[in-house]
C-alpha cells in the first residue's frame, strides 16, 4: 500500500500538470466550439511556441515567465494570419479541408523544425527550475505553482474576455448561431481569426509555463495535445469550464496511475478513456451543448 | 470520355508493368514497391474517405493489423504465408468492422470520427509494442526462405508485379463499385447522409461495408509491407505516419476517383524522392514540402491530380 | 393508408406535437396547415422515422411503423421531402435522381433510365446534367420532388415543396402535383401557399402549437373561425409582412 502522503503528493502534482493541460485544451475546445473544426496544428504551435521560449532563453537570456505578454500577442497575431490568410480561404467552407490544412500545416512546422534543431531533446537551466516550498511531506516545486497560478489566471481572464467584451460576445454569438450573428452584422471571418488566435495565445502562455520544468523537441506538442483531445472530448467539445474540468481531472489521473503503473500503459488509459467517452458520451461528461 | 475513363488506367498499369524491363535496380525497384504499397494502402483509405466522406485518420489501425497478422500468422503458427496474408486482410477487415460498428452506431460524424480512429490507431500502436506475443518493441521477423509459395521471390520484379497486380485490381473494383447501387449509395451518404436515408439508404450498413472493404484494401498493403521488408514493430505498422502518408496520397492524387490514390502516391514518391536528393541529408526538408503540397493540393486543386487533369482535358477540347 | 395516434414529441420542455390523431386515406390528397412552428415539420419527422415520439403510434397499411428506422419506412412506401432542401451537392440533377431509383433498380443502367423518366414528370430533363449546386430554388424544390419520387413511394410527404417560388412557378407545379397524385401516389403535404392548399386538397388537418385544432374540406377549414385565429394570432401577420426566409 502507498501512503497516502504519496497519493495527497501525486494528486497535488497532477492539479499542477492538469492546469497547463487546462491550458492547452482551452485553445483547441475554443477553436471547436466557435468554428467547429479540429486544429490539428494546435500541438506544432505548441512545439514551435517552446522553440521560440528555448531561443529566447539560450540567446538573449529571457526568462520564459517574463516572455509571457510577448508571446501571447505575438502568438495571437500568428494565429489571427493563419486562419485569416491561410486556412479559412484554403477550405473553401469545408471542414474536412480544414483538418487537412491544419494537418499540412503541422507537419511543415513539426519537420521545418526536425530540420533547424534535429531530434534531440532540449531544456533550459532558469535559476528557479529545482527550487520548491516545503509542505512537510512532499515538496513542490515553484516553477509548477507559478504555472498552475498563471494558467487558471489566463483561463479566467479568456472566460471574462468571453463574457464581458464586445468581442467576446461576438464569439459567443457566432459559436451559437453562425447564420444568426452573420445577420446581425457581426464579421464572422474577423470573429474566427480572433478565436484561432486566442488559440494560439493559449498554448504560447502554455509553452511559457512549460519550458522551465520541461523538454522541447520537434514532435513534443503531439503527446500534450492528444492529452488535449482526450481532455476536450471528456469536457464536452466547445465547453471551457468542461475543458478546465476535464483538464484536472486528467492530470490526476495521470499523475495517481502513474504510481501503479508503467507510462505507457498510462497513455493507453488515455486513450481509451478518449475513446469510451466519444463513443458513450460524446457531448461529453459534463453533457455541454451537443 | 467513356474511353477514356478506361483507357488511363490501362496506360498506367501498363506503363508501371513496364518498368522492370528497363531498369533492374533494387534502389528503384525498392522505392517501386513501397510506392505501389503505399498506392493501395490510400486506395482502401479512399473507398470509405474519398466515397463515403467518413474522413479516417486512423487506417494505421488496419495496415498494422493486416501486417502483423500476415507476419504472426506465420511466425507463431508456421501458417503458408499466403494464407497468412489473406488472414491478415481478414483480421483487417474484422477490425473495421468492429470499429465501425462501434463508432458509426454511436453516430460519430465529421470530426469525432476522426478523431476516434485516430485513437484506436495509437491503442493498437500502445498494445502491440507492448505485448510479448507480438514480439514486443523489438518487433517481429519473418524467416527469410526464398519460394514463389512462401510469398518470397528471388527477383524483385516478381513481388513488385505481384503488388501491381494487386493494385490493378482494386483499380478495377473501385472503378465498378462507382457505377454500381453500392456505389451511389456510399457517395450519397457523403454529400448528404439525411437525404440518402430519407431515400431509403440503409445508412449503417453500407457504412460498414465500406469501412470493411476500406480496411481489407489497407491491411493487405500492410501485408505486402512486411512480406517484403520481412520485419515490423508497432512504430512502422500502427505509426501515425502511414495514415497520414496513405491520405495525402490519396487526396492528391484526387480523393473520390479510382485512379487518383495510384498517381498521388506516387507523386508523393517521386517528389519525396526529388527533394531528398535536393536537401541532402537533411531530415525533414522533404516532409515539409509534403505539408506544403498537401495544403496547396486542398486549396487549389480540388479533386487532386486527376481533377486538375479532366479540368485541363474538357478544356483543351473547347 | 396512415393512422396517427395520438402522437407526441417533447424536445426537453417544449412539445412540439401535442397528442395529434389523424388519417391519411389511400389515393387522397390531404393538406396539413398551421402557423410557423406549430409542430408540422416534426410531426412529417415522425411520420418518416427521422424522430421517434415521446408516444403514440404511426401505422402505415396497417402495420404499425412507430420504431421501424427511416430507411425501412422510405423502402415500405413512405418518401419525404426536406422543407429546407437537402440536394447531394456535388452530383448532377440525375445523379441525384437516381439514387432515389436505385432503392427499387439495383442495375446502374436501370436507375438512370428511371431517373429520367421522373425527370420528365416533374419538369426538370432540361437540366439532366446540371450540377444540383446550381439549380435555382425553384430548380432545387423539384429536385426534392423527383428524387422523393423516384423511390416509388405509395405515400409521399411534402414539405412546403411550394414555398420561396413566386406566383408563375407555383402555377406550373400545381399541375404536377395533380398528375403525380393521378397517378396513384397518396399525398400528405405542409404548405403555407393557401390557393395551392385550397384547390389541392381533399382534406385538410390544422396544427396551432402542436395541437391538432381543426379538420374538415378545404371549404369548411376556410370559414372555420379557430383556424383563422390561429392564423390571425402570429403567423399569418407576420408571413404578410415577408417575415419568413424558409418557412
Ligand atoms: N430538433 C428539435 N429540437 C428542439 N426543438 C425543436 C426541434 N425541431 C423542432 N423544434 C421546435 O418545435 C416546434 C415546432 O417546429 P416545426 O419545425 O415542426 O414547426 P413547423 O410547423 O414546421 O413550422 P414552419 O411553418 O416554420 O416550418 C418549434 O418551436 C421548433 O423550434
Ligand atoms: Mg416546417
Amino acid at each position: 500500500m502507498l501512503s497516502p502522503d504519496i497519493i495527497l503528493a501525486a494528486v497535488l502534482n497532477g492539479l499542477m500538470n492538469g492546469a497547463i493541460y487546462a491550458l492547452i485544451a482551452l485553445g483547441l475546445t475554443l477553436v471547436y466550439g466557435v468554428l467547429h473544426i479540429i486544429n490539428f496544428a494546435h500541438g506544432a504551435t505548441l512545439t514551435a511556441a517552446m522553440f521560440v521560449v528555448f531561443i529566447a532563453f539560450t540567446v538573449f537570456g529571457i526568462d520564459p515567465f517574463v516572455m509571457i505578454p510577448a508571446m501571447a500577442l505575438g502568438f495571437f497575431g500568428v494565429g489571427y494570419a493563419l486562419q485569416r490568410f491561410v486556412v479559412g480561404p484554403a477550405a473553401q467552407g469545408s471542414d474536412n479541408n480544414v483538418l487537412l490544412i491544419t494537418l499540412g500545416l503541422s507537419i511543415m512546422i513539426e519537420n521545418g523544425l526536425l530540420a533547424v534543431f534535429h531530434s534531440d531533446t532540449r531544456s533550459i537551466d532558469v535559476p528557479y527550475g529545482f527550487s520548491s516550498f516545503d509542505l512537510g511531506f512532499t515538496f513542490l516545486s515553484v516553477p509548477k505553482v507559478a504555472g498552475f497560478g498563471v494558467s487558471l489566471a489566463v483561463a479566467l481572464v479568456l472566460w471574462v474576455i468571453l463574457i464581458r467584451t464586445d468581442t467576446g460576445k461576438a464569439i459567443r454569438a457566432v459559436a451559437r448561431e453562425r447564420m444568426g450573428a452573420e445577420l446581425a452584422g457581426i464579421d464572422v471571418e474577423h470573429i474566427f481569426a480572433v478565436t484561432f488566435g486566442l488559440g494560439a495565445a493559449t498554448v504560447a502562455i502554455a509553452a511559457c509555463l512549460l519550458m522551465p520544468t520541461f523538454y522541447v523537441s520537434p514532435r513534443i506538442g503531439n503527446a500534450f495535445v492528444l492529452v488535449a483531445f482526450t481532455i476536450v472530448v471528456l469536457g464536452g467539445m466547445g465547453s471551457i469550464p468542461g475543458a478546465v474540468t476535464g483538464a484536472l481531472i486528467v492530470g490526476i489521473i495521470e499523475s495517481v496511475s502513474g504510481l501503479f503503473l508503467d507510462e505507457s500503459l498510462g497513455q493507453l488509459g488515455i486513450f481509451i478513456l478518449f475513446i469510451l467517452v466519444l463513443l458513450l458520451r460524446p457531448t461529453g461528461l459534463f453533457g455541454a451543448r451537443t | 470520355m467513356i474511353a477514356l475513363r478506361t483507357l488511363c488506367p490501362l496506360l498506367v498499369v501498363a506503363g508501371l508493368a513496364l518498368i522492370p524491363a528497363f531498369t533492374s535496380a533494387n534502389t528503384t525497384l525498392n522505392f517501386l514497391v513501397f510506392a505501389l504499397i503505399v498506392a493501395l494502402s490510400a486506395q482502401g483509405w479512399n473507398i470509405l474517405a474519398g466515397y463515403g466522406g467518413q474522413f479516417s485518420f486512423g487506417h494505421a489501425a488496419f495496415f498494422g493489423l493486416g501486417a502483423y497478422g500476415t507476419a504472426l500468422a506465420q511466425a507463431r503458427f508456421g501458417i503458408n504465408p499466403w494464407v497468412a496474408f489473406a488472414a491478415g486482410i481478414g483480421l483487417a477487415a474484422l477490425a473495421g468492422t468492429v470499429i465501425g460498428y462501434l463508432s458509426f452506431r454511436a453516430g460519430l460524424r465529421g470530426s469525432y470520427f476522426t478523431l476516434v480512429t485516430l485513437a484506436f490507431a495509437e491503442v493498437f500502436r500502445i498494445l502491440f509494442n507492448a505485448a510479448s506475443f507480438t514480439g514486443g518493441a523489438a518487433g517481429v521477423l519473418v524467416k527469410l526462405d526464398v519460394r514463389p509459395e512462401n510469398f518470397q521471390f528471388a527477383s524483385r520484379s516478381v513481388f513488385y508485379w505481384v503488388v501491381l497486380g494487386i493494385v490493378a485490381l482494386v483499380l478495377l473494383l473501385t472503378m465498378r463499385l462507382e457505377r454500381s447501387r453500392f456505389g451511389a449509395w456510399l457517395i450519397a451518404i457523403r454529400e448528404n447522409e439525411a437525404a440518402a436515408k430519407a431515400l431509403g439508404v440503409d445508412v449503417l450498413m453500407v457504412k460498414l461495408q465500406a469501412i470493411a472493404l476500406s480496411a481489407a484494401i489497407t491491411g493487405a498493403a500492410g501485408g505486402l509491407y512486411v512480406q517484403y521488408f520481412l520485419y515490423l514493430d508497432a512504430n512502422i505498422g500502427f505509426g501515425p505516419w502511414i495514415s497520414v502518408e496513405t491520405l495525402m496520397a490519396a487526396i492528391i492524387g484526387g480523393a473520390g476517383t479510382a485512379l487518383g490514390p495510384v498517381l498521388g502516391a506516387l507523386a508523393l514518391h517521386g517528389l519525396g524522392q526529388l527533394t531528398k536528393g535536393i536537401a541532402g541529408g537533411t531530415p525533414g526538408i522533404d516532409l515539409v514540402l509534403f505539408g506544403a503540397l498537401l495544403i496547396l493540393a486542398v486549396a487549389f486543386m480540388r479533386d487532386g491530380i486527376i481533377g486538375r487533369l479532366r479540368r485541363l482535358l474538357v478544356w483543351g477540347r473547347r | 393508408m396512415l393512422e396517427v395516434r395520438a402522437l407526441t414529441k417533447r424536445f426537453g420542455g417544449l412539445v412540439a406535437v401535442n397528442d395529434v390523431s389523424l388519417d391519411v386515406p389511400a389515393g387522397s390528397i390531404t393538406g396539413l396547415i398551421g402557423p410557423n412552428g406549430a409542430g408540422k415539420t416534426t410531426l412529417f419527422t415522425l411520420i418518416s422515422g427521422f424522430e421517434t415520439p415521446t408516444t403514440g403510434t404511426v401505422r402505415f397499411e396497417g402495420a404499425d411503423i412507430t420504431t421501424l428506422p427511416a430507411f425501412r419506412r422510405a423502402r415500405l412506401g413512405i418518401a419525404r421531402t426536406f422543407q429546407i432542401v437537402q440536394p447531394f451537392a456535388g452530383l448532377s440533377v440525375a445523379e441525384n435522381i437516381a439514387v432515389g431509383a436505385h432503392l427499387r433498380h439495383r442495375s446502374r443502367g436501370e436507375a438512370i433510365r428511371a431517373a429520367e423518366a421522373v425527370a420528365e414528370r416533374v419538369g426538370l430533363t432540361q437540366s439532366l446534367e446540371t450540377p444540383a449546386a446550381s439549380l435555382t430554388i425553384a430548380g432545387r424544390k423539384r429536385l426534392e420532388l423527383a428524387r422523393a419520387l423516384a423511390t416509388e413511394p405509395k405515400l409521399l410527404l411534402l414539405d412546403e415543396v411550394l414555398a420561396g417560388l413566386n406566383p408563375s412557378e407555383i402555377r406550373d407545379m400545381l399541375p404536377v402535383m395533380r398528375a403525380i397524385a393521378a397517378s396513384g401516389v397518396t399525398i400528405l403535404m405542409v404548405e403555407h401557399v393557401m390557393q395551392a392548399v385550397m384547390s389541392l386538397c381533399d382534406y385538410i388537418h390544422v396544427l396551432a402549437q402542436g395541437k391538432h385544432i381543426a379538420e374538415g374540406k378545404p371549404e369548411e377549414i376556410a370559414r372555420n373561425s379557430s383556424v383563422v385565429e390561429a392564423y390571425l394570432g402570429r403567423g399569418a401577420a407576420s408571413r404578410l409582412t415577408g417575415g419568413t426566409l424558409n418557412g
